[in-house]
């Protein structure tokens, strides 16, 4: 038998059937629903007079809609103010109850973005398809599982029949050998990346992230990581399974256990790419030379280290580049070769599916313990990704330690990560982010939005504009 | 979804070329929850002198005498004549919903845009492709007679007249056997359905974990 990389493995172990023409059903053993991309797919499924193909199958939570302050929250879902948000959340509600289908409400404690709840339930297993009507389902990769996200009649597609019609993609492979320095996370790492190859690098291919750099990632920081690869352009990202996998996933509610376990693991451990198995492309990256990274323009390639000057249209010779630095300074609002730490800012958002686990409050607070929120910053929110990371931070005291500081605590969902909730920017607004896009109005029509890490978005609040989270603390 | 075989009804002409995605159903619809509801809304902004918002009363709203939907005479209509690069504009699935549900079966027009075309079909919508010519000739007609129909038949490819003229139509064959049949891709997935169980019923034993039912 010959060589196989990981995404080999999970494609082989899941066909159903490959057809002529090239594509091929492929079995999904996860589907994670939510409130925006789901309600037409129940009703198409309705109308067609079609049934859920398995139920246990599948889980919800809204996230995208759910207000994240208390008092709209405690009401209730009648109290969500926007008209179509709420119908959205209660919709999921009354397919999810129709259907039998488990679902965390939006005042369950276990309710939260898809992409941590499925991880923080076990509900996402290695070796697992995972789908969900949302992009970043990329995330789940972290744990050796072939994992993207689906349209709305996709969606549809799942419920009735379990399968997707899928081609397979080619294998590529980013290798991020060395040491990462002190201050640099798993968000500098992906932001590198995407810099480096842009974001269509991963176009047509199932990215696995592999070296000793990724290895040394806690599973947090590998979510972080495989949530960003659709911003390189691959719909999957990828990281083996290791110890750290299976340390992470035992004794979560949807894990198995006794013997059942012992089982798992043994046919986890097979989860990884063959020592000699073909990768189609390779990108090869230092962590030595990676530094806390800062994006500056209207895609998140458009990103550079902290230390750096916003690039100069003038001096790159492609006119489509140069057209494209000119229209994103403009939106921006900055001017070329003006250095990164020059950026001040209105807001900061630290939270969405990217960064908003345990580890990236604790690195977050680490930042903001005894400083206090620079007065030129109109708001800084604190969002915590489910509402069981939202009780462990609390136990932990870094709610407090945010709210001294001068840090909004909010409750878990999406929030400013998209503007389709209250949270979002005015128009002009810079916002440091630990989001994932920095699209045009992603976060509020002619909002700025700023990619970076938890660690850098605190510096950034406690000292109003962009500064090496290194000079705030000691190694 | 529904199949189409042989379809006998009365003609529409709408005739403007360009017409796009949201003018067949314009924007503000799109925020609804579900894929019906729309037929009341199709080309909205045509049919009604007001700007139409989402859930509201149609019955109270003032038409547009002008437009030839609204024409007594081609109440009920199931057969839309168009012209070159109808459904052209955003991807949105909710045009073909909209002709659909307003009761239009078929939309026979000398071209049309890419993804409004792959929509139709997986909405039991046929759209047909006609020379210019031969729209020509079904828009003179279809004016000129009051209660003008046309037979659609899709096994034989062809469009037939009153007069009994015919004008044959082309069409993949793949599109066709799945629109005969009634066949969307989950149906196309579930004539499968055995060898799906067969891999599930591997799979769970392989890996019993993956399933919480038992
Ligand atoms: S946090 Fe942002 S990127 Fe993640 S699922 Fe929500 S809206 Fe999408």
């Amino acid at each position: 038998m010959s060589a196989k990389t990981l995404y080999d493995k999970l494609w082989d172990n899941h066909l159903v059937k490959q057809r002529d023409d090239g594509s091929a059903l492929i079995y999904i053993d996860r589907h994670i629903l939510h409130e925006v991309t789901s309600p037409q797919a129940f009703e198409g499924l309705r109308l067609a007079g079609r049934k859920p193909w398995r139920i246990d199958a599948n889980i919800a939570t809204p996230d995208h809609n759910v207000p994240t302050t208390k008092a709209e929250r405690q009401g209730g879902l009648e109290a969500i103010a926007d008209e179509v948000s709420r119908i959205q959340v209660k919709t999921l509600d009354e397919n999810c109850d129709a259907f039998g289908i488990l679902e965390f409400k939006m005042n369950d404690v276990r309710q939260g973005i898809v992409h941590v709840v499925g991880p923080e339930q076990g509900a996402t297993l290695p070796g697992m398809t995972v789908v969900c009507g949302d992009s970043h389902t990329s995330t789940h990769g972290a744990f050796g599982a072939l994992a993207h996200g689906i349209g709305t009649s996709e969606v549809e597609h799942v419920l009735a029949t379990q399968c997707l019609v899928a081609k397979k993609m080619k294998n590529m492979q980013v290798r991020v050998e060395g040491q990462l320095p002190f201050g640099v996370t798993a968000k500098d790492i992906v932001l590198a990346v995407i810099g480096k190859i842009g974001t269509a690098g991963g176009n047509g291919h199932a990215l696995e992230f592999a070296g000793s750099a990724i290895r040394d990632l806690s599973v947090e920081g590998r979510m972080t990581l495989c949530n960003m690869a659709i911003e390189a352009g691959a719909r999957v990202g990828m990281v083996a399974v290791d110890e750290k996998t299976i340390e992470y996933v035992k004794g979560r509610p949807f894990a198995p256990q006794g013997a059942e376990w012992d089982r798992a693991v043994e046919a986890w451990k097979d989860l990884v790419s063959d020592a000699d198995a073909h990768f189609d492309t390779i990108v090869e990256l230092r962590a030595e030379d990676i530094k806390p990274q800062v994006s500056w323009g209207t895609s998140p390639e458009m990103v550079l280290a902290v230390d750096q000057n916003v690039p100069d249209p003038a001096v790159e010779s492609d006119p489509v580049k140069r057209d494209s630095i000119v229209r994103a300074l403009k939106y921006m609002g900055l001017t070329a070769n003006q250095p990164i730490t020059e950026i001040k800012l209105d807001r900061v958002f630290i939270g969405s599916c990217t960064n908003s686990r345990i580890e990236d409050l604790r690195a977050a607070a680490a930042v903001a313990k005894g400083r206090k929120v620079a007065a030129s910053v109109k708001q800084a929110l604190v969002v915590p990704g489910s509402g069981l990371v939202k009780a462990q931070a609390e136990k932990e005291g870094l709610d407090k330690i945010f709210i001294e500081a001068g840090f909004e605590w909010r409750e878990p969902g999406c929030s400013m990560c998209l503007a389709m909730n209250p949270d979002r920017l005015e128009s002009g607004e810079h916002c440091a982010s630990t989001s994932n896009r920095n699209f045009e109005g992603r976060q509020g029509n002619g909002g700025r939005t700023h990619l970076v890490s938890p660690a850098m978005a605190a510096a950034a609040a406690v000292t109003g504009r962009f500064i090496d989270v290194r000079e705030l603390m000691q190694a | 979804m529904r199949a189409f075989t042989q379809h006998t009804g009365l003609v529409c002409p709408l005739d403007r070329a360009n017409v796009d995605t949201d003018q067949i159903i314009p924007k503000q619809f799109l925020k609804s929850i579900k894929r019906t509801g729309f037929g009341p809304n199709l080309f909205d902004e045509w049919r009604y002198l007001d700007v139409g918002q989402p859930n509201q009363d149609n019955s109270q709203r003032p038409i547009n005498e002008d437009f030839v939907l609204n024409f007594p005479r081609y109440k009920g209509a199931s057969v839309l004549l168009a012209r070159e690069n109808f459904g052209c504009g955003s991807s949105r699935e909710h045009a073909p919903w909209a002709l659909d549900e307003y009761g239009f079966r078929t939309v026979i027009a000398p071209s049309f845009a890419d993804i409004f075309y792959n929509n139709s079909f997986k909405n039991g919508l046929l759209p047909i492709i006609l020379s210019d010519e031969a729209l020509d000739e079904l828009f003179e007609q279809c004016e000129a007679t009051e209660g003008y129909q046309l037979t659609v038949d899709l096994q034989a490819q062809t469009v037939t007249r009153p007069d009994g003229k015919q004008y044959a139509f082309e069409i993949d064959a793949f599109r066709k056997h799945c629109l005969l049949n009634g066949l969307d891709d989950i149906g196309l997935t579930l004539r499968d359905a055995d060898a799906i169980s067969a891999f599930e019923a591997g799979h769970r034993q392989r890996q019993p974990w993956l399933f919480r039912d038992a």
